[in-house]
């Protein structure tokens, strides 16, 4: 691989059944180049989670993804309300999602640091009112 | 012990029947991000959540099935996305543990 391939998806928000069409359609696309297993389900864990909390929280957002030879990044971004207190945000057990999303099994405050844990890189920069950028790497050499 | 074995062997009812692979392991709880956190590649996956987001966290984890405890049903999105993936989804009437310690004793575990 010379160049990095890039791919681009868009998450629509509040659509808890079509949140984790990127990360099936990007973990076939990994196994179709080769990459190994267990790199390929940490990047497709990582990335439902980024998935879900871009539908629940932020309105939808959009992912990008690039895939070299060392590593697959992916950059989730959105213009939603922000996170007003990271390092709270990060613990586990912490959510601020509605009895609706919880009754589907999700919002038990593991999506930020499953995201981490899966990640050999990951970086959130957000500001409140005008959105939130989250980039994770994951070392596939 | 496989996926194809499993419902002979514990009683459990097939609602789509998946592919037929090895079963490495038990993971048990309904909490989607604790089971997409914490169960491991192989693993059985016993639940009461049949809706299409549980299909997708096990298709994503690589779990080697779902198994629907207490009388719980899977929702029409869940069954054909579980179709679609190749996810093996079983039933059955007994609670999580049950059906859980049921699966382990038939592994020698």
């Amino acid at each position: 691989m010379s160049e990095p391939i890039r791919l681009q998806y868009t998450v629509p928000g509040d659509d808890f059944a079509r949140a984790g069409e990127a990360s099936a359609d990007l973990k076939s696309t990994l196994k179709r180049l080769g990459l190994p297993a267990a790199a390929v389900r940490r990047i497709a864990i990582a990335l439902y989670e980024g998935e879900i909390n871009l539908a629940i929280h932020a309105g939808g957002g959009q992912i990008d993804v690039s895939i070299d030879d060392d590593a697959v990044e992916m950059v989730l971004s959105d213009q939603g309300p922000g996170i007003p207190d990271i390092e709270l945000a990060m613990s586990e057990g912490f959510s601020t999602a509605s009895a609706q999303v919880r009754s589907l099994g999700f919002g038990a405050g593991m999506g930020l640091p499953n995201m981490k844990r899966y990640t050999d890189e990951f970086a959130i920069r957000s500001t409140v009112g005008l959105g939130t950028t989250i980039t994770m790497r994951v070392k596939v050499s | 012990m496989t996926t194809g074995q499993l419902p002979a062997v514990c009683g459990f009812r097939v609602l789509v029947p998946g592919e037929d692979r090895e079963i490495e392991g038990i993971f048990t709880g309904d909490l989607l991000s604790w089971a997409m956190g914490r169960a491991k590649e192989g693993d059985a996956w016993f639940t009461v959540m049949g809706n299409v987001n549980a299909v997708a966290v096990a298709a994503l984890a690589d779990c080697a099935c779902i198994v629907l405890c207490h009388g719980a049903a899977a929702d029409d999105t869940a069954l054909a996305r579980a179709q679609q993936n190749g996810v093996q989804l079983l039933a059955t009437d007994l609670p999580e543990f049950e059906a859980s310690l049921a699966l382990a004793k038939a592994m020698g575990l």
